[in-house]
Formats: structure tokens, sequence, C-alpha cells
């Protein structure tokens, strides 16, 4: 069960209530943080979002000043365009990567364990600074790509450096560590029954028309979830675009990611009604792929449940 | 669970059907092309992560005229220098790490089972409600509650501190982590507790005594993603963490290219490689709970 099939069934759980004095005390911690932690902050960003506060003076209230102020932010819109490309772009790539080698290495390969590590690896550091240092290197000026095309007399440039090609360093980036939705397809592709292979098989289904016919449909769930977690994950992304740019989302905010913005206007500019608002368009954006992915998924997702 | 069905797939899966000798060449090469394709993606991949490797031990001269993987000479040097490069020695910062790593897992292990158990075996008030909301806040993004966090955290005077990074780990606001083990005590066995329950033992002791030790790899599991997402972790640290004694290894590393000018290379990655070596090692000998909590978490 997936967080995402949760919450499809949560209407159909069964009612309770009887055990409630000892469930008060194990959740103590969990509502506290709930309240204090998360849903206090919650309603405090969207009140803060409606004024004007720079953690200095107490806030005033501006009313819907700061999202109007929104459409006129030129680098806003920069920095949105910039982050729906790095979103569009880079998850489907990762998870058909993800796919594509999860059906390679389901087949019964020798040494499955040690690629799936090798695989895997990537994405448990890809997040880190030192990674995005490396980035940095490989792809600056006298990188390693570069010497690489040196090497077979291209004429590489700065990619990191040129306005047109920074961002694609960081979708190459996410797409690198692809491993953590590959290890869940993995894990699907094991649920798969063999029966409906062997059906299809008999059917005289050729191995392109089992996957079209029998894998897809089987794993689309598993689809659907990673889909939807890695969107809102992806938009989210910040210490690649920090390290890589230096804190500055350059050049020419090429590199300005959405959540990157947010921390200069909020903890650089102290500006925090508005990075407030910003947050909250963040919210609203994941909110609308979200809604947006599980309306869709009625055509192409199968519970065979 | 799984396992079983991948000894009962594998078999029936490879194609076994004799027909014609291309195909029997084809079986053949096949296994053969397949390695080699998976050998070169694999290097590809970590090309950049063995070249920095290897680049950690040549001469600072020597690292941008060479993208091979061989080594000539075996020079430590950096490792000395970039220990050596900021403000304290970078053992400073990987204890920094260590501290909130240790302080997260245990805040993550024992709220998040606490609530799990509520979730998972107890019967409750608005339970349907209180569970969609703790579904909700996996998927809340950080941003959208850091800023009154931080203003919050700020006025208690918390900034500087670990107490804003560890604190709420001891609330279980890592919701991941009580669907990960609510999913788990859920497949427990019911008669264990029902067992318990008429020997006298109350929900204190049927948790402490009974799912606790079963939720082993659960617990595991926490643990390992506990370590590698907050020793990964750069954004919180970032705002909340700006005196140089109190700085993580992630806060140390980006130290280094943000001084740009004449940047010591060398030294950047081999602090690199020491501070992605603890998550390495913590991903080598966990793997198993890795991949475990992928799979009960992952699947449908």
């Amino acid at each position: 069960m997936s967080v995402v099939s949760e919450l499809r069934e949560l209407k159909s759980s069964p009612k309770g209530g009887g055990d409630g004095k000892a469930a008060f005390w194990f959740l103590l911690p969990w509502f506290i943080g709930l309240f204090a932690i998360t849903a206090g902050p919650l309603v405090a960003s969207l009140f803060l979002s409606f004024t004007d506060y720079n953690l200095l003076q107490a806030p005033s209230f501006i009313g819907v000043e700061n999202f109007v102020r929104m459409f006129t932010d030129e680098r806003l819109l920069k920095s949105l365009g910039v982050t729906f490309l790095y979103v569009i772009v880079s998850v489907p790539l990762q998870l058909a990567f993800a796919l594509a080698l999860a059906i390679f290495l389901d087949r019964g390969v020798r040494g499955l364990s040690f690629y799936r590590s090798v695989f895997y690896l990537p994405s448990l550091i890809g997040g880190s600074v030192a990674i995005a240092v490396l980035w940095r290197v490989v792809f600056g000026t006298e990188g390693l790509v570069n010497q690489f095309l040196a090497f077979f007399g291209i004429a590489g440039k700065g990619w990191i450096s040129s306005p047109d090609t920074a961002i694609w360093t960081l979708i190459l980036l996410n797409v690198w560590a692809f491993g953590a939705p590959m290890v869940i397809f993995l894990a699907g592709l094991r649920q798969v029954p063999a029966s409906l292979y062997e059906a299809a098989q008999i059917d005289g289904a050729g191995k392109w028309r089992q996957f079209r016919s029998v894998t897809l449909p089987m794993l689309s769930p598993i689809i659907f979830f990673n889909l939807v977690l890695q969107i809102i994950h992806a938009f989210q992304s910040f210490t690649q675009a920090f390290v890589v740019s230096g804190g500055t989302g350059g050049p020419a905010d090429s590199t300005m990611l959405f959540s990157l913005y947010l921390y200069q206007r909020g903890f650089r500019n102290f500006d925090m009604g508005y990075a407030s608002a910003l947050a909250w368009l963040l919210v609203l954006i994941i909110g609308a792929f979200t809604a947006i992915n599980f309306w869709a998924s009625k055509y192409w997702v199968f519970y065979d449940d | 669970m799984t396992e079983t069905s991948v000894i009962l797939n594998a078999p029936t899966r490879a194609t076994r059907t004799p027909a014609g000798s291309a195909r029997e060449v084809r079986r053949r090469i096949g296994p053969v092309v397949k390695h080699i394709v998976l050998i070169l993606v694999g290097l590809i991949m970590l090309y950049p992560v063995l070249w920095m490797v290897v680049s950690s031990l040549r001469p600072n001269d020597a690292i941008f005229g060479d993208p091979s993987l061989i080594l000539k000479t075996f020079d430590i040097d950096n490792y000395v220098n970039g220990w050596n490069a900021l403000t304290y020695p970078f053992g400073k910062y990987l204890i920094n790490s260590m501290i909130i790593v240790l302080g997260c897992i245990v805040g993550n292990l024992v709220s998040c089972s606490l609530a799990a158990y509520a979730f998972a075996r107890l019967n409750f008030k608005s339970k349907r409600w209180w569970f969609g909301a703790m579904l909700v806040t996996i998927m809340l993004p950080i941003h959208v509650i850091i800023v009154p966090q931080y203003i919050m955290f700020s006025q208690i005077g918390w900034v500087n501190t670990y107490l804003p990074l560890i604190v709420p780990k001891l609330l279980a606001t890592d919701a991941f982590f009580v669907f990960l083990m609510v999913q788990f005590i859920r497949g427990i066995p019911r008669e264990l507790d029902e067992a318990a329950r008429i020997d006298g033992a109350g929900h204190a002791r049927i948790f402490f005594q009974i799912i606790m030790p079963l939720m082993v790899p659960a617990l595991g599991t926490t643990t390992i993603f506990t370590f590698i997402w907050t020793w990964n972790d750069f954004f919180s640290q970032l705002i909340y963490l700006t005196k140089p004694e109190m700085a993580t290894a992630s806060l140390a590393v980006r130290q280094f290219v943000d001084a740009q000018s004449a940047t010591d290379w060398g030294a950047v990655f081999g602090m690199s490689i020491v501070s992605l070596l603890p998550v390495f090692l913590v991903f080598l000998f966990g793997q198993r709970f890795l991949l475990q909590g992928i799979a009960t978490t992952g699947g449908k």
C-alpha cells in the first residue's frame, strides 16, 4: 500500500472508537508536532502571506498585495519557467530510465544485487552538497565533460556558466538519481503474477506485447505513485541549484529554481511576508499538479482490486 | 513476501521455447549483451564519482588535465590540506553532523513508532481523519512551514543550536516513517496482541514487548533513511546554523566553493569524499533495510 492508494481508500476504512485514552498517549508527541511544528506554522504562513514582515518590525497587514506583486515580479516569472522546465523534463526522463532498467534487471540477470546497488547509489548521494560540487566541476569550462569532448576534437563550453545550458545540468543530475524509483519498480515487477505472462505467451504475445498488455497495466499504480511523489519532490529541489550557482540562481537566473528564489526572498532579503506568499503559491502549484495527476490517473492507471 | 515470488517467477519467465537456431543464438548472446549494456550504463553513471575519488589523490595541478581514472602518484596532501582548510578541522563538522543525525534517529524511532502503533492497532474517535491528516503532511512541502517555523525558533533563541533540527523529529513530524511503520505493524498478526491481552498486558506492554521486537526491520529502515537524509540535508542546516562552530559537513563542503577565487579543488574533492563516506558506509551495510523499506511503502 502506498501513500497514494491509502489516500484513495481512506473513505472505505472502518469507523472506530474505544481505545481513546491509550491512543491519546501514544499519539501525544505526534499531536504536539502536528499542531506546533506543522499546522500552526501552516496557518501562520497563510496569515504572513497577507502581511509585510521583515522580522524586526511587527507584521503589517497589506491584503493581497504580495499576491498582486507576483504578477509583475519578473524574476519570479523567470523562476517559474525554469522550475516547470526542470520538473516537466526531468521527472518523466527519470522515471523512464528507472522503468527501463528495472525491466532490464528483472528478467533474471546474474549479479542483480550488484547492478541494483550501482544504480541505486546515485539517488542516495545525488541530493548532497558534495555531488553538487562535483557537478560544478564536471560541467565547468575545464571540466570532465569538456576534456572528453576535446578528446574527440569538439570544443566544449562552460555548461554551467552559460544561461542556456545551466538548467540542463541540473535536469541531468535529477535524472541521474533514478535509482530510488527504479528500486520501487523492481519491487513492483516482482508482484506481477507469472501466470499472466504465461497466459500472454500462450495467446502468442511477443515481448513487446507482453510489456504493453501485462507489465504496464500491472505496474501503472506504481508508475502513478512514483510520478506523484517525484513531481512533488522535484518542485522542492534546492541544494543542487544553490551549490551549482553559488547561491545566486545564475547565470542570468537560469538556475533559479522556485525554492531557491523563495530562500533568497525570505532568508537573504528577510521579506518574510512575500516569501510566505511564495510558499503558498508553491503549495497551490504542487496541489494542482497532484490533482491533475489524480484526475488523469482514471484514464491510465489500472487497479485490479 | 517478495522473495518467494522472485524465486517462482525467475525460471518461468526466461524463455525456454526451443525454436530454431536463430533464437538459440539470441538466447546465448542475449545475456552477454545485457551485461555489456548494464556495465556501460553503470560506468557512465559512476564515472564522475570515481573520477572525483581518483582526482582527490592527484596533485592539484594535474586534476584538470586528466579525465582518466589512472593514478600515477598517490598523494594524500589534498586530504591533509582540506582537513585543515576551514576555521575548524573538518572532523569538527563531521562530529556536528553526527550529533544532529543521532538526535534525529532517536527522535524518529521513538515518536514515529508510538504514533504508528496507535494508527495501526488502536481504535479511537476520528481516526480516519487524523490518519488522513498524517498522510497529507507527508506530501506537504517544507517551504510552506519553514518561514513561520524559523520565526518561532528564532524568537525562542534556538537559531544556531541543533534544537530546530532535532526537536521536530522527537514530535514525529517525519510522517513518512509513521506511515512506513503503520504498514509494517499491520503485517504483524493480531493474534499475538490478543494472546498478550488475555494474559493481562496493557497497550504499553504489548507495544514494548511484542510489537517493538517484531518491528526491528522497520526500525532499521527508519534509522538508515534518517541517517542518509539528515546527513545530506542542506536547506534547514543552511537556515538555522550560521556560526562556524555549529556548521555541519554539508555546510563545510559548501564553504569551500564559496570562496570562488583560486579554489583548491584537490582539497574540495578530498573533503567531499570524506563527507560522502558515512553515507556510503551506511548504504553498504544497511542496504537490506533500505530495499525492504522501499518494498513495503513503495508497492501498491
